[in-house]
């Protein structure tokens, strides 16, 4: 072999923890170290994706020759080092720690959003904490709930900073930040304002990564199971494609596991009286978006062409870079195109009064919270999507009606709006919907199918990603680019003009959809990369691969819609976009 | 008897702090110019010989830490004067701002030059806003007359001083805290690593140093008689420059040989405590320092001695307590400044503060109970062993310690 072809391995370290030997690479956290002989040590500020902040200092444990203790999430081991987890003094410092924060910590949690989903009350169950030692000195402070997506409630905040951290180094939004200092300390917004009023785009994430209720998704599943229980409403429900490898989660299944017919079972017991699917509607999107692609080219439209599913994304350059506006697809999102097909097509071919019509969008997204409320996705006062649920809500609802997840058989979506194609189904992963794009577009301008089907440059996890394809008239340039830190980037360049790209995909969430911020609590990128692959595996299986060979989607063109971009397609299937002025602005 | 030396203080009254040409005529500058002329490597080790140890409260060798500044290779790194004097009862920075700023700006272009940096920052406490007028000159007139600034003295050593204040909160004189207000971000302290001297202010190599420390190093280098180390003994050798303030009649700053005793200074050259009081307690090195009582008075003033008294010398302040104050007054007089002073980023200091302040009160009530007592040693302990930064480690120190002192005030009868 030759040389350069050996890999080479790090350095070892050898520790004892307790006594164990561990042998681990240099530059390795203790927290990770004991993590390895099966030794949880308690930890809240720490996050596997985001950088170390060693605030919450409850994961302090002993290493020999030290006077303190040392705070494991920042802690590199070394050679021969001797660490205690388990000695009185790291027991009463962690359990102490956990008093304090306690003690300051709204614990109203028998009706507590996350009730049973806590990293502060698992804590507590944990050290078996019953009879608080110091006095509660809880601050009531308001809860903000004036936006669909997000509710903050500061009297559950443990400052751990895992929301700062997330909206400012993940999505470079930095709508949250600490304020004042000692007990006073408190996570907010920019002079206070209400999330929606600052440079906030609900995309969630910070919902995601917050171990208490302190920041949460609006919860709508009362509305829900109000609208299951009326005689009158005729309820349906789709499912977006990145629910489905995300469920499973919460139901004992591994990271990335496909529970799409259990996901439908479940849906169909719970109520519903439709269960559709949102890839149908994804297939609708390319179909429009695509033709919108190809006309711009055609008719020197405005280039490059971005991506308008993720509702985050719109918030973000709504706010951010209104100039761009004119870049932005037309074609709502698959939800929203979802809801208006429901409401008009659909009421026809059941032959329901659409005033009886109740439409429920599962996503794993809080953003689409708000993109459901916004005046342009609907009619004549009436909404499309009527309620949004996060995956989150989703599995309250199946504990609520005390459903055996891991034991329900598998069910099939219904009919007219239940098949999807495999290039739906990827739209739930980053470089989705540029792929599932431009399988049509290659067919469609080429008059060829592309082999292979896999635009694998446009897969994977990397920020930005870029490619050429060549559609025998003439290339075109990509590319594809997730979390908002990035398309920040992106329309940096843009406005500098230094894009020369045709397409442009963007998702707000890092790793697509199924990174939303309104997926299971557990989610980080190692469990993104999972539910990515088995996006693509779903693909695989399916008996259509390309949009626009969706058999109910040519039905939905030949009886309804006529042809792409339509007047028809217009009025229902696309929207517009407007600049949105913050209440404040450094300048 | 207590006698006053006149090592780093002696340019006090001798020259105009306005002008240079006042400063030259005393011999300024004369240190920076032999050290032009040296390895850095030797000056680090002519501050290690005279064993000089930080001054705004860590004691961490300096010697040790110029050498160790200057092993860190980088194309880029600064120097940190840190003048963030916030520790009360501790004003000895002050006085050598007002009285010798051009051996201040000297100090710290030796620094740079020692550890090959090009930039310098004072970080002047915003409350000496007065001195700096003082600052600024003294670097303009550095820089008129190639002291510093571009080619200093015509040997390719590039130099610039900047002056920066922070808004007024104390945990700004901890070091990355520090950094961080200079940056312009909220002056909250961060974890370490990675440490000062290789990624701090700006993400640059940065070595930080205490008013005292860098002042005493122009002497240094000119002390051909070896005047300094012929003061004191062992580890502390050299002279300090003590705040002495509170109940005595002649407060002030007050330059001691190390080994002076605490009586000589509080009683000799502070002339004792006025009105006919006596003394209740004393708490050295700032509101973050330990207490002790009478006992301690015929302990020498020396690192070692006061350690084995159970205090550190810390700022260098001394604060004198008569017995008008009870003991549980100064205690939430000190917990009323740290309760206001925590950054409020890590848990233990954060509530350990407030819960503590909280039994402090329940006690001045008469309220406290035994279990009460025990909470706030946990707490204090907790706070102590695990705090993100020195303030939450030290800002128990005065409880910690009068618990020992005075244990009959922990006491309360009946309910346990």
């Amino acid at each position: 072999m030759a040389d350069t072809n050996e890999t080479k391995k790090p350095e070892m370290v050898h520790i004892k923890i307790n006594n164990i030997p561990v042998e681990v690479p240099a530059g390795t956290m203790v927290l990770a170290a004991a993590k390895k002989i099966g030794i949880d040590i308690p930890h809240l500020c720490y996050h596997p994706d985001q950088a170390v902040k060693a605030k919450c200092r409850i994961c302090s444990v002993e290493v020999k020759g030290s006077r303190k203790l040392s705070a494991s999430c920042t802690t590199v081991v070394w050679e021969g080092m001797e660490v205690f987890t388990d000695t009185q003094l790291v027991r009463d410092t962690q359990v102490g720690i956990l008093q304090l924060i306690m003690a300051d910590h709204d614990k109203d949690c028998l009706t507590c959003a996350r009730n049973h989903r806590c990293e502060l009350q698992e804590l507590c169950a944990r050290f078996n904490v019953q009879i608080p030692h110091v006095p509660d000195v809880t601050k009531k402070r308001t809860t903000e709930n004036t936006n669909p997506a997000i509710v903050r409630n500061p009297s559950k905040c443990i400052k751990c900073g895992r929301c700062f951290r997330v909206c400012k180094d993940v999505q470079g939004v930095e709508a949250l930040t600490f304020a004042g200092r000692s007990d006073n300390l408190i996570v907010t917004t920019p002079y206070n304002l209400p999330l929606e009023k600052t440079d906030c785009t609900l995309c969630g994430q910070c919902s995601l990564v917050c171990p208490t209720a302190a920041i949460v998704e609006k919860d709508d599943t009362q509305i829900v199971l109000d609208a299951l229980q009326n005689p009158e409403k005729h309820v349906i429900v789709q499912v977006a494609p990145a629910v489905r490898v995300a469920l499973g989660d919460a139901f004992g299944y591994e990271g990335g596991a496909i529970v799409t017919g259990q996901m439908v079972t479940a849906l169909k017991m719970l109520g519903f009286d439709k269960v559709f699917d949102t890839n149908f509607s994804a297939d609708l999107t390319i179909m429009e978006e695509g033709s919108e692609l190809l006309h711009r080219i055609q008719n020197g439209g405005k280039m490059p062409m971005l991506t308008s599913c993720s509702p985050g994304w719109i918030n973000f350059i709504e706010k951010h870079y209104p100039n761009l506006l004119p870049h932005l697809s037309t074609a709502k999102s698959p939800m929203s195109m979802f809801g208006a097909i429901a409401k008009t097509y659909y009421a026809k071919h059941a032959g329901v009064p659409v005033k009886n019509i109740f439409t429920v969008a599962i996503m794993p997204c809080t953003a689409k919270k708000y993109e459901a409320s916004r005046p342009e996705m609907g009619r004549d006062g009436m909404r499309d999507v009527d309620a949004v649920l996060t995956t989150r809500e989703f599995i309250k609802l199946i504990h609520y009606v005390g459903l055996s997840f891991k034991d329900l058989p598998n069910s099939e979506f219904d009919s007219p709006l239940g098949v999807g194609s495999g290039a739906g189904a990827i739209f739930g992963a980053t470089g989705g919907v540029m792929e599932a794009a431009l399988r049509t577009v290659y067919e469609k301008v080429t008059g060829k199918e592309a082999k292979p089907l896999e635009f694998n440059d446009v897969r994977g996890f990397e920020g930005v990603k870029e490619a050429t394809y060549d559609l025998g008239v003439r290339k075109v340039k990509v590319a594809v680019c997730h979390t908002l830190r990035n398309a920040r980037k992106m329309m940096d360049r843009l406005e500098k003009g230094e894009c020369d790209y045709d397409f442009i995909e963007i998702m707000a969430c890092p790793g697509g959809c199924i990174g939303g911020g309104g997926q299971p609590y557990n989610t980080t990128n190692e469990i993104r990369k999972k539910r990515i692959a088995a996006l693509y595996e779903i693909d695989k299986s399916l008996p259509y691969r390309k949009s626009h060979e969706n058999p109910d989607i040519i039905t939905l063109y030949k009886d309804f819609l006529g042809e792409p971009l339509s007047d028809t397609s217009h009025h229902l299937l696309h929207t517009t976009y407007h600049q949105v002025h913050k209440l404040y602005e450094f300048k | 008897m207590g006698n006053e030396a006149q090592f780093i203080t002696k340019n006090f009254g001798k020259y105009n702090p306005m002008s240079i040409d006042s400063y030259l005529a005393i011999n300024g500058y004369a240190g920076l110019k032999r050290a032009l002329a040296m390895d850095g490597e030797d000056i680090a080790s002519l501050i290690a010989e005279a064993k000089v140890k930080g001054r705004g409260g860590a004691a961490y060798d300096m010697g040790r830490k110029w050498s160790q500044s200057r092993a860190v290779k980088a194309p880029h790194k600064v120097v940190i004067c840190n003048a963030d004097e916030g520790e009360t009862c501790t004003f000895k920075d002050r006085e050598l701002i007002k009285n010798d700023p051009f051996n201040l700006i000297e100090a710290i272009t030796i620094c740079g030059y020692t550890v090959n940096a090009q930039d310098g920052y004072i970080y002047l406490r915003e409350e000496y806003r007065h001195l700096r007028p003082l600052l600024l000159n003294a670097i303009k007139q550095a820089e008129e007359h190639n002291l510093l600034g571009d080619n200093i003295q015509n040997t390719g050593f590039n130099f610039h001083i900047h002056l920066y204040s922070g808004a007024g909160a104390y945990v700004c004189g901890e070091g990355t805290a520090l950094i961080r207000s200079i940056e312009g971000k909220a002056g909250r302290p961060r974890k370490k690593p990675p440490f000062m001297k290789v990624s701090g202010l700006f993400a640059l190599p940065t070595c930080v140093n205490n008013v005292e420390s860098f002042s005493i190093v122009p002497h240094l280098l000119m002390d051909d008689e070896r005047e300094y180390i012929s003061y004191g003994s062992g580890e502390s050798l050299g002279t300090k420059l003590v705040s002495l303030g509170g109940n005595v009649r002649r407060p002030g700053v007050y330059e001691i040989p190390f080994g002076t005793t605490v009586r000589d200074i509080i009683y000799d050259l502070g002339q004792g405590i006025p009105g006919g009081q006596s003394l209740r307690l004393i708490q050295f090195g700032g509101a973050s320092g330990k207490i002790s009582d009478g006992r301690i008075l015929d302990t020498p003033y020396t690192y070692d001695d006061l350690k084995a008294a159970g205090v550190t010398v810390g700022s260098g302040s001394i604060l004198v307590v008569d017995n008008r104050t009870s003991v549980l007054d100064f205690l939430r007089m000190t917990q009323d400044f740290f309760s206001e002073e925590s950054c409020g980023q890590c848990t233990p200091c954060r509530e350990g503060n407030l819960h503590i302040k909280l039994i402090l009160e329940k006690m001045a009530r008469g309220e406290a109970t035994q279990a009460d007592i025990r909470d706030m040693k946990k707490i204090a302990t907790i706070m102590s062993i695990s705090s993100l930064c020195g303030l939450g480690e030290s800002a128990q120190n005065a409880l910690l310690s009068a618990m020992k002192i005075f244990p009959k005030i922990f006491e309360i009868g009946g309910a346990a």
